[in-house]
């Protein structure tokens, strides 16, 4: 099974670095791969764009979601069919926000007789929701480790996370709904036979790594709870790129940063580009106002087709016989 | 295409708030390590300073449930001592400096512990 | 009809095989009925398209070019780099599955691979390998295949079993379109000669004749007046219609199905009224006589060839704007490519309406109109006299057809018109409309009886929305502005909802339509009676 080979991976690697950075690769895995991950994961995402962006869009093709704007009269749908560049743009960010097209999602079933039932089914988008958006409060909220001062904007969204004040130290929400919105994107690919039949190492993979990278966190916040000042003066050397390794930090913790270094640098190759790709999306971003305004292929070729002249010298006879004019006698 | 504009400004800012620690580092200089000032002459802490470290704040915990949920003010430390369960009785009777003893460590980690929501913050000048 | 009955197709089994998807094996021999027939050579021939020769799928032996495998990589490489459509939908898929079971032949067929997700890894497994670095190096690990026969073989099978209708990219949160996958692979497949004859031939005849049926332009003119005399025996109203001729206010062009054959011809005769009614200067082009195009189930080069004549047309017969037929993926080509392809359309004025005066500002570039938006500003300006009681023998439904819905947005004209000339008129559940709208199961060049299996199980989640609302409420009646879909809804229909027939919209509006000189109607434009014998009283 592909789930099990990406879990024993995910472990491995965390195996490789709690262990090396107890036998003295400190360096290595606090320093050098995080530096090498960060630039892997910058030129490769530019890279990817730029590739992206030197390819032409000869069509206006969205994929029209609602009413054109047509007649006075009717009433347009300005979000899932815009026709104005800003229409186009809210329809990308409120993608990007909400997840507005998982939202329509469906489920069909086919009952006794041949008959499909169609109805809603909002737990991928959920699901998909939950993850994201607690996935961003923790990587916002790591930021206090790699700034001094701390801007007060990631006090209050730490405030936020840990509102209900329980335990010590206080349990952050998005802890929770982060593993448990992983281990459902994870269950559902495995329970539905037809997803395991498409899923790929490469949707098991990132989602091992990232249960990887919040329970190594989470055991560290919880349960370790290595000197996080130390761990602070690692990351602000990193990010002031003067890097030092403060002596007695637990190995844990260069396992769980091995882990994210991992990510950055897979990010790039991987299905995760998603997180560049949705605001490119031709179906998605241009305006659905073809016939009132031209679009340009920079590449348009020279296409004649059969011309009319052609096509009457061929029918000439028949076209006279039946009387239908013509421009040469 | 005129798009391309758009994606490389909109690739550049990624960037750059993607670097932004390196930014802030930069701006605001080599950041200090804190420096928690001991004031007292006290050898020790109820428990060994590793220990105190790490653990403070569950200790601390711990105090507020057995002194306000069950009325025992009495804490019997691990190499046997005891002390009395206070937060302004007994831990600000060495660390008196809250802003640079607590607030060392919190401020530069961003952590804001409640414990001055009921206690009273000792007066200090600044 | 296939040998299967109904409750036989229905028997849909879910359950993905054991063999992994990746690795290929289609038996074409157990799979008849599924697939449709080869292009055949003489076509090929014509239009100069490569690897003209005969063969069949069943064949062992496809007889591609020696060095295929080249051919296609280039082809795949040279399209990247013009489609980012292509590159980015090949990069951001999650495979999340939301797209799974909104392809009609998925649920109709229940073969995992034509889940839309699968159908573009067909073509995504051959891209990892060739062209990214985690596919070169991991292989199939990495999800990435090399292109063999048998993945070749597959390619045919799946991309010409997809509709191009467009329903999964509504779905899909990265808005990924396998109509932009199928139409890319069917390029890249057309490029060592492996494409369908029911493609094929209407793309050479049309190229030749002016349109897909092949229809010369002395056949066109006999068919244009035997439906004039049909109407005027329904009606008691001569219509006039002129041919290539210079100086009309407007050219008019409609796909070719609708002066050919029934359901289409009552929906043409509705045009014909209408235009008639009113006195539009008009005239219809022997020359451009289609307003399909099969060139967008074949390559963009050939949408763009066959698309030449409308605008080439329009400028030599010095009209001054052009209007466009019921037809589903004609307007998919004349609103998102002409203008692009074709354009600028300078010589043409934008588009008013001569009857209300409407500027028609959402076509000012194209200069093209759809006849739904023409006939919906009639009706709302009070410019038609309408009698809707001669529909009262029609239960009527709309089923929206897949280009217009997802690749326009023309959802409610044709529900005005149908609400102001029919008075019972029913929508299907919501699932199954308007955006959401399930394919006909048989566009995209797939309408071809070899095909039948396949169609009918692609059909079977509109034909059983359809089966709802007669149920319910007594449907008889699928109205639709897709001259493919009159075709091929009608044999789904014979198939599936027996009861129900099928129409375009313009033939409910010619039923309706009262006009000065009309005999009492008493039957409608198919020479059915009317309900209880309404009709005359009004006329």
């Amino acid at each position: 099974m592909r789930v099990v080979w990406s879990f024993l991976l995910v472990v491995l690697l965390a195996a490789i670095a709690f262990f090396g950075a107890e036998a003295g690769g400190q360096a290595l895995f606090g320093v050098v791969f995080p530096y090498v991950a960060m630039v892997v994961f910058l030129v490769g995402i530019a890279a990817r764009v730029l590739s992206w962006a030197r390819s032409t869009v000869p069509f206006r093709i969205p994929t029209t979601c609602g009413q054109q704007r047509s007649l006075p009269w009717i009433k347009p749908a300005p979000l899932d069919n815009p026709s104005t560049g800003r229409g186009a743009a809210a329809r990308v960010l409120l993608e990007v926000l909400t997840f507005r097209s998982l939202f329509r999602n469906t489920r069909s079933e086919l009952r006794p007789g041949g008959r499909f039932t169609f109805s809603p089914d909002k737990w991928l988008w959920a699901g998909a929701l939950a993850f994201h958006y607690s996935f961003l409060v923790v990587f916002l909220r790591h930021y206090r480790f790699f700034a001094e001062p701390v801007p007060a904007v990631v006090g209050w969204i730490e405030g936020l996370d840990g509102f209900f004040q329980v335990g010590l130290p206080v349990v952050y929400l998005t802890d929770i709904v982060l593993v448990a919105a992983l281990g459902f994107l994870l269950w559902r690919r495995l329970e539905d036979a037809r997803l395991r039949y498409l899923s790929l190492h490469a949707d098991y993979f990132p989602l091992a790594l990232l249960l990887g990278i919040a329970v190594t966190g989470v055991l560290l916040r919880y349960f370790v709870r290595p000197d996080v000042v130390r761990v602070k003066e690692l990351a602000i050397g990193l990010v002031g790129l003067h890097p030092a390794v403060p002596q007695g930090i637990s190995p844990l913790v260069f396992a769980h940063i091995f882990l994210v270094t991992v990510l950055l640098a897979y990010f790039p190759f991987s299905k995760l580009v998603h997180m560049a790709g949705v605001f490119l999306s031709p179906t998605r971003n241009l305006a659905n106002d073809n016939r009132m305004r031209r679009h340009v292929n920079p590449w348009n070729p020279a296409i004649v087709g059969h011309t009319y002249a052609e096509w009457e010298h061929e029918f000439h006879d028949k076209l006279k016989a039946s009387g239908i004019p013509l421009d040469e006698e | 295409m005129r798009d391309r504009g758009r994606i490389i400004t909109g690739l550049a800012v990624f960037v750059a708030v993607a670097l932004a620690p390196v930014w802030q580092a930069a701006l605001h200089g080599a950041a200090r390590r804190p420096d928690p000032k001991i004031v007292t002459t006290a050898k020790q802490c109820v428990e060994p300073t590793a220990a105190m470290r790490r653990d403070h704040m569950e200790l601390l915990n711990a105090w507020r449930d057995t002194v306000v949920r069950r009325g025992q003010r009495t804490y019997v430390a691990a190499d046997g001592k005891t002390v009395t369960m206070s937060l302004t009785g007994t831990c600000m009777k060495c660390h008196p400096n809250k802003k640079e003893f607590c607030d060392a460590c919190h401020n530069y980690l961003a952590v804001s512990p409640y414990c001055w929501e009921c206690h009273i913050e000792p007066k200090e000048k600044s | 009809m296939p040998e299967k009955t109904r409750d036989e197709l229905v028997q849909i089994d879910f359950k993905p095989p054991e063999r992994e998807w990746m690795d290929p094996a289609i038996d074409f021999e157990a799979r008849r009925g599924t697939w449709s027939y080869p292009g055949a050579a003489k076509n090929l021939r014509y239009l100069g398209f490569p690897n003209p020769r005969e063969w069949s799928p069943t064949d062992e032996d496809w007889q591609l070019p020696e060095n295929w495998q080249q051919i296609i990589h280039d082809g795949l490489a040279e399209r990247l780099n013009k489609y980012r459509s292509l590159k980015l939908f090949l990069d951001v898929c999650v495979r999340c599955g939301a797209c799974a079971d909104k392809c009609h032949f998925y649920l109709g067929s229940g073969d995992p691979k034509n889940m839309p997700v699968l159908r573009a890894e067909l073509l995504r497994s051959v891209y990892r390998n060739d062209f990214t670095a985690a596919g070169k190096i991991l292989g199939r690990i990495g999800g990435a295949r090399k292109l063999t026969p048998a993945v070749l073989k597959e390619w045919f099978y799946y991309f010409y079993q997809c509709t191009e209708c467009r329903r999964c990219s509504v779905f899909c949160p990265y808005g990924i379109d396998t109509a932009e996958i199928t139409m890319l692979a069917r390029e890249l497949l057309n490029l060592v000669g492996l494409n369908i004859n029911w493609v094929i031939e209407p793309v050479a005849n049309c190229d030749r004749t002016g349109n897909h049926l092949g229809i010369q332009p002395h056949t066109f003119k006999d068919n244009i007046e035997f439906l004039v005399d049909e109407l005027e025996g329904a009606t008691g109203v001569r219509v006039a219609p002129s041919i290539n001729r210079k100086g009309a206010e407007l050219l008019f062009v409609v796909p070719s199905a609708d002066y050919f054959a029934e359901p289409g011809i009552y929906t043409f005769m509705g045009y014909l009224l209408l235009l008639h009614a009113l006195g539009v200067d008009y005239t219809l082009s022997a020359y451009a006589s289609e307003g399909g195009n099969f060139g967008l189930f074949t390559s963009h080069d050939t949408i763009k060839r066959l698309n030449y004549k409308i605008y080439h047309e329009a400028k030599r017969l010095g009209v001054k704007w052009i209007l466009g037929g019921e037809c589903g993926h004609m307007w998919r080509v004349i609103h998102q490519y002409m203008d692009t392809m074709n354009g600028p359309a300078d010589f043409l004025e934008p588009p008013v309406s001569p009857i209300t005066g409407t500027a028609f500002t959402n076509a000012a570039a194209t200069k093209m109109v759809h006849i739904c938006e023409f006939t919906a500003d009639l009706i709302k300006h009070g410019k038609l006299r309408l009698d809707p009681s001669r529909n009262d023998h029609l239960r009527v439904t709309f089923h929206d057809s897949c280009n217009p819905a997802r690749a326009m947005g023309i959802l409610e004209e044709p529900r005005y018109i149908l609400r102001s000339v029919a008075r019972n008129f029913f929508e299907m559940p919501e699932n199954t409309i308007r955006e959401q709208t399930f394919c006909c199961g048989a566009g995209a060049g797939l309408g071809n009886d070899e095909n039948m299996e396949m169609r009918l199980r692609g059909g079977l989640p509109r034909a059983n929305a359809v089966r709802f609302v007669h149920e319910k409420h007594g449907v008889n009646r699928l109205a639709c502005i897709c001259a493919i879909d009159r075709a091929t809804l009608t044999t789904l229909m014979e198939y599936w909802v027996p009861e129900v027939d099928v129409s375009g919209v313009h033939e409910l509006v010619g039923n309706a339509l009262v006009i000065d000189g009309e005999k009492p109607r008493d039957t409608d434009l198919r020479g059915r009676p009317l309900a209880g014998g309404k009709g005359d009283a009004d006329a």
